[in-house]
């Protein structure tokens, strides 16, 4: 920023050199300052903060009969607890978080755009001396560094209730291990992000973008998997009588296209990360691989063990958010300034 | 960066077109530096266009613009980075102070800490929100809205001011306020000003030159006064007064002998009794003859007039004869086919 000011030479007129980051800040301040923010924050803390309040017995228990093993700390963020059930909906603190990611950021973009043309702010944004695209930049970046501050309040307020409250001191690699899942869970987040960014350009009425934005994630968080399940079970049924490797092959076919669901995608690798015993998200392919997986020795993986296992994973999320952001860039410039 | 003497807007065959609709039809334009240029037309004239690609906020679909001697389609940002624009219905955000949201702009045209708040305090003291500064923008009222706006296009200390619609939902007194702004901004910061307007009498006040556009097409630019003669048909307007008490014998003599005064071609009688008579007078110059014939005569006939004078073709007299003569008036366009789907 200081860059900005020691560029402003006399004679020639000072033009910010990032414009985006100007945008950006404003925005940032925008939304840390608003209600939506505490809104979210109180909402997303208790929504954490309940399932653990619930499983903590359990993993008390959990930690008595494994003392010493690897991944205890990490079972606050994995383990929901016992007998509750909503729409056989994961209610772990992993589960939640899932589920509260894309609402934040459908949340925080929906009304960028929109709003902006609804003030009748946008012409006047425009016509300083920044690129277009430093808007639509600028307002993407606030708002991932917002939820990223959200997300991060609440899973530091988790840790903490687990180091206070029940005694659980992280090794290394776990800490490791919540770092990177962090960092997945920031980007499945942008996914929803640029998905609500791209609503906020080609949906002019915000109320209409965020109703939008909510029914989808609707449809995919809640309903996705069943509605899928519910399709596949009628185009490609699989029944007792149905031979074991045919039956085999069409497991396979299921879980690539309940893959193209990025809730999918996330909860996959978000097991995987945080449960250093998962060694694999694919179902068996053939016989032979089915009594190979029976027979294996239960072995935690090395971190850069589980990576390897979701990079598809991830490569997929971050995919899917430059697609959204690529669409709704494209429109935006294309756009004329006047609605 | 500008050589001397450049004209500060040059447009030569602007062309922006809407598929089918054509919302400038190649625009001829050049602005002089420091004056007020008014640029005139029914919304959907095509005027909001023609600021917007002056601005490199649209690009022309032919023809070039040049915009402190740069083209805004290429070199934006350093044509935004001069000049100040007051859009259409402009906005704040009405969670932020007044000088919040100028604040703001100052940073995205790479102005910060000091120098930044001086011209924001400058800004606010020439529009004369000084006072109300640090009120949140949404408890503004329309007309404050738009003074901060145009506060808002003097923050980056332009070259040239692009007002679109500055006097749009203002009450009169507002407007008066307004455009003395503009004549002191041009005066002491010696800007070139250019601005659009459907309110043609408030403009013809404070520019120094017009264009009347319509349809996309520039129909007549010039001095008021050169537009007058040149719609005018050379005749001019006497405005003569009578008083409405007197005997009803002597008001019927009045319109035979008004008509009877050689130079007027037109008597537009009194609407009510003490409403003033109009006459069109040609040539336009004969205005003051007309004038002494009028007064010889009253005093002869022992008419009671109470007052005469020579009356200025208003602009929207000759806003409707450019229309007439370009075939574009209302009445002719409502035949012609649909126009105003552009504003």
């Amino acid at each position: 920023m200081t860059a900005v000011e020691a560029a402003a030479p006399p004679p020639a007129r000072s033009v910010p050199r990032s414009g985006w980051l100007v945008v950006a800040a404003k925005e940032f301040a925008d939304h840390v300052l608003s209600v939506r923010f505490f809104v979210l924050l109180i909402v997303l803390g208790l929504a954490a903060g309940i399932p653990l309040f619930l499983a903590t017995e359990r993993i008390h228990e959990l930690a008595s009969q494994v003392s010493g093993a690897q991944a205890v700390f990490l079972a606050l963020f994995i383990i929901g607890p016992q007998d509750v059930s909503i729409f056989g909906l994961d209610v772990s603190v992993q589960g939640f978080i899932g589920l509260a990611a894309p609402l934040l950021g459908i949340a925080f973009a929906f009304d960028a755009v929109n709003g902006e043309r609804a003030q009748g702010t946008l012409p006047r944004l425009v016509a300083q001396p920044i690129h277009r695209d430093d808007v639509i930049n600028g307002k993407f970046v606030a708002s991932l560094v917002a939820i990223t501050l959200v997300l991060l309040s609440v899973v530091l307020l988790i840790s903490g209730f687990g180091l206070l409250r029940l005694g659980i001191v992280p090794a290394w690699s776990e800490v490791l291990r919540l770092i990177v899942w962090f960092v997945m869970t920031i980007a499945y987040v942008g996914v929803w992000l640029a998905f609500g960014l791209l609503l906020s350009v080609v949906v002019h009425r915000a109320a209409t973008a965020a109703l939008i934005g909510f029914g989808v994630w609707m449809a995919v968080a809640m309903f996705g998997r069943f509605l899928l399940n519910l399709i596949l079970g009628a185009i490609a049924p699989v029944s007792d009588s149905t031979a074991i490797d045919r039956a085999l092959g069409l497991y396979q076919l299921h879980a690539f296209v309940l893959r193209l669901l990025p809730t999918t995608l996330y909860s996959e690798a978000s097991s995987v990360l945080l449960n250093p015993s998962l060694t694999g998200t694919n179902t068996p392919a053939t016989l032979g691989q089915l009594s190979q997986a029976q027979q294996q020795i239960p072995t935690l993986l090395s971190l850069d063990q589980s990576l390897l296992l979701v990079w598809p994973h991830v490569v997929a999320l971050v995919a899917l958010t430059v697609i959204c952001f690529a669409i709704g860039y494209i429109q935006f410039m294309r756009q004329e300034v006047r609605a | 960066m500008t050589e001397i003497g450049e004209p500060p807007i040059v447009a030569a065959g602007l062309t922006k077109r809407y598929g089918e609709l054509v919302a400038v039809d190649s625009l001829d334009l050049e602005l002089r530096r420091g004056e007020i240029f008014g640029l005139l037309g029914q919304n959907g004239a095509g005027k909001t266009t023609t600021i917007l690609m002056l601005l490199g906020l649209t690009e022309p679909t032919a023809g070039t613009a040049r915009v402190m001697g740069l083209d805004p389609a290429r070199d934006a940002l350093r044509v935004k980075r001069q000049v100040g624009y007051l859009p259409d219905s402009v906005g704040f955000y009405g969670d932020l102070t007044g000088r919040q949201n100028l604040r703001y702009t100052a940073r995205l045209n790479g102005l910060r800490g000091e120098e930044a708040e001086g011209r924001i305090d400058e800004a606010l003291g020439q529009v004369g929100l000084s006072h109300r500064g640090d009120g949140r923008a949404d408890t503004y009222s329309r007309g404050m809205l738009q003074r901060l706006g145009i506060a808002d296009a003097l923050i980056k200390d332009p070259d040239i001011l692009i007002l679109d619609e500055p006097t749009a939902a203002i009450d009169p007194i507002g407007v008066v306020e307004i455009l003395q702004l503009l004549r002191d901004l041009v005066r002491e910061r010696g800007v070139t000003v250019l601005l659009s307007s459907h309110l043609l009498t408030q403009v013809q006040s404070v520019c120094d030159r017009v264009g009347i556009f319509a349809a996309g097409r520039l129909i007549g630019l010039g001095t008021v006064s050169e537009l007058a003669t040149r719609f005018g048909n050379d005749t001019g307007q006497v405005e003569v007064t009578f008083d409405g008490e007197q005997a009803t014998e002597a008001a019927e003599r009045i319109g035979p002998f008004l008509a009877g005064i050689p130079q007027v071609e037109h008597v537009e009688p009194a609407s009510a009794p003490g409403a003033p008579w109009r006459l069109q007078v040609r040539p336009a110059s004969a205005g003051r003859l007309v004038r002494e014939a009028v007064l010889a005569g009253a005093a002869r006939d022992g008419l009671g007039l109470t007052a005469i004078r020579s009356s200025e073709p208003s602009l929207d007299d000759i806003y409707r004869a450019a229309l007439l003569e370009a075939g574009l008036h209302r009445d002719a366009v409502e035949s012609a086919g649909p126009v105003g789907a552009v504003a």
